[in-house]
């Protein structure tokens, strides 16, 4: 391996990993197969990342060595695993640069994290004529959780326009926070368009009004790293498996003394301190909002996943993707009927378009054909597909894995499709 | 005597046979679903839409004559390719035919995963209701 060192942020001399992508390639096994007879080309890591080797060595190691139930046993086997998993709880603090473990919750995806958002806190503390805002451009698992929650408290959902380019409009957020507020859940990074919306602003715009922020970054931590200290967010929901993780795992992140105030959000095992017909008392964070038996196994190949991350200097993986998107997008724009949707100064993995009168299903089926693995229909945005007035897109989506092959390749399969269908 | 739904499935099978290359294939599937004259506006109604989060299926069915008759469109061109060739197999059949076909030129054409369900293109439950409503028609002869 090659090592070169180069200073971090805090000045500390730190040693990365040279970025080689083709090295990197070789440490995904499943990048080397071949789909319909034709080198597999994946652009589809918006829905899920692939895994490196490490990660599937690691689970499947937990479970040759290392598998017994945690946080119980006094057996050698659980301490072990228990210390495993706990390891992960604060490799995932450090990643995030949360004040405390206490602050991560495991969860089983983003969407379980927004709904114990909604159902522990909203249940508790949303009032009839309270309001929540959300945008145009979200994602269904950050829609219905607050409809149903709105819904049952009397309370209001109110939603940020967004432009044709695909910005929220930022002018339309400040003139719908008030005093009635209380909170803001928005998209990190669109999985439909790719925008990356301004945060830092909204959470300090939203904090005017003691409203709280909640972002969902599940397309966002696979193509930057977020620091919540910094941001300052209340809640922060993510998902283990876009990000070289298993499937099955989510993280929420919340400040301490939010979590603190909130009830538990399901009841049984683990998650108690003492259960009698009478009374139960609960445990302490952030076991209250983690009942039964957890995703023991994803969550210590996870902490391979974050160590993996950790090798590189982010910053190589950042303009390696932003080199690929920009690559993509002058490359498509020449090819015959490509419109694009979204397309905002600000984006991050994501590259979606339709060929002009072309449903996305058959462009996604002729690029099947040819081994280019891309996502096509309303990426669970149907509100956002509403506002453009379109069925859907295709979508590419990119990780630091991707190469300017896999770019060449998806441009032939759409010159291909619009060959066929145009 | 018209040919019956296992030997219109014979004959697209070694029609498929002179395909060398996926991409003459489809070309074939798309040229079909250009061909088929889609659907007139007053069936293209909520209750004829067939449940597909890819690409949306409308079929509608009578009798007639003692042969259920089938017209279909989608949104999707090679849904509607796929449609045709359905419909080709299926449509001017006894619905108790229809009931009872076993379709297997499907995945001897090299098609069968557009009736995975992870597709989600609305063929699957297209056929579903092709054989449903035959049943529903025999029963009302």
């Amino acid at each position: 391996m090659n090592l070169s060192i180069q200073p971090d942020l805090s000045g500390k001399a730190a040693s990365f990993r040279e970025f080689d992508v083709e090295k990197i390639r070789s440490d995904f096994p499943v990048l080397h197969r071949e789909v319909n007879g034709s080198p597999l080309v994946y652009l589809d890591n918006g829905a899920s990342s692939q895994k490196p080797r490490r990660v599937i060595d690691r689970m499947t190691r937990y479970y040759e060595h290392e598998h017994a139930n945690i946080h119980r046993g006094v057996h050698h086997l659980s301490q072990r695993a228990t210390d495993a998993y706990e390891q992960v709880r604060e490799a995932s603090c450090n990643y995030l640069n949360a004040a405390s473990s206490r602050e991560i919750l495991f969860t089983r995806g983003t969407t379980e994290s927004i709904n114990l958002v909604a159902c522990s806190w909203g249940r508790h503390f949303l009032k009839e004529g309270d309001e929540i805002i959300i945008s145009t451009m979200e994602h269904h698992s950050n829609i219905v959780p607050w409809q149903m929650i709105c819904e049952e408290r009397g309370a209001k959902l109110k939603v940020i326009p967004i432009s044709k380019a695909g910005e929220l409009d930022m002018e339309a957020f400040q003139n719908l926070l008030n005093e009635r507020t209380r909170l803001v859940s928005v998209v990190h990074v669109s999985n439909a368009l790719g925008t990356i919306n301004p945060v830092k602003e909204i959470i300090k715009l939203a904090h005017q009004y003691d409203a709280l922020v909640l972002l969902d970054g599940a397309q966002a931590l696979p193509h930057m790293k977020v620091d919540m200290r910094a941001l300052d967010v209340d809640f922060y929901a993510f998902s283990a498996h876009k990000m070289l993780g298993p499937t099955g795992l989510g993280i929420l992140y919340g400040k301490e003394s939010l979590l603190d105030s909130m009830p538990p959000y399901q009841g049984g095992g683990e998650m108690i301190e003492r259960v009698t017909f009478e009374k139960t008392t609960y445990n302490e964070l952030p076991f209250k909002f983690e009942a039964g038996t957890p995703n023991i196994a994803d969550t210590i190949a996870f902490g391979a996943a974050l160590e993996y991350y950790d090798e590189f200097d982010q910053s190589e993986l950042i303009a390696h993707e932003q080199d690929l998107l920009d690559y993509t997008s002058q490359r498509l724009s020449q090819v015959d009927g490509v419109e694009f949707v979204g397309t905002a100064g600000n984006k991050a993995g994501v590259m979606s378009f339709n060929l002009k009168d072309v449903h996305p299903f058959d462009v996604g089926t002729i690029l099947d054909q040819m081994g280019i693995a891309v996502r096509t229909g309303h990426h669970c945005t149907q509100p956002l597909m509403d506002f453009y007035g379109i069925v859907g897109t295709v979508r590419a989506s990119f990780a630091f894995y991707n190469n300017q092959t896999d770019v060449d390749a998806l441009i032939g399969g759409v010159e291909k499709a619009s060959a066929i269908l145009l | 005597m018209s040919s019956s739904i296992d030997e219109i499935q014979d004959q697209i099978i070694a029609e498929f046979q002179l395909f060398d290359q996926w991409i003459e294939k489809y070309e074939y599937i798309i040229e079909l679903g250009k061909n088929l004259s889609g659907l007139d506006d007053r069936y293209m109604r909520d209750e004829n839409l067939v449940p597909g989060c890819q690409s949306r299926v409308w079929l509608h069915a009578e009798l007639k004559s003692g042969k259920a008759v089938y017209v279909a469109d989608s949104d999707a061109i090679i849904t509607k390719g796929i449609i045709a060739l359905l419909i080709r197999v299926l449509s001017e059949q006894p619905p108790e035919s229809v009931h009872d076909a076993e379709l297997y030129f499907i995945d001897r054409i090299g098609l069968k995963n557009h009736l995975s369900s992870t597709r989600s293109n609305g063929l699957v439950s297209m056929i579903n209701k092709m054989r449903t409503v035959a049943r529903e028609l025999a029963e009302a002869d």
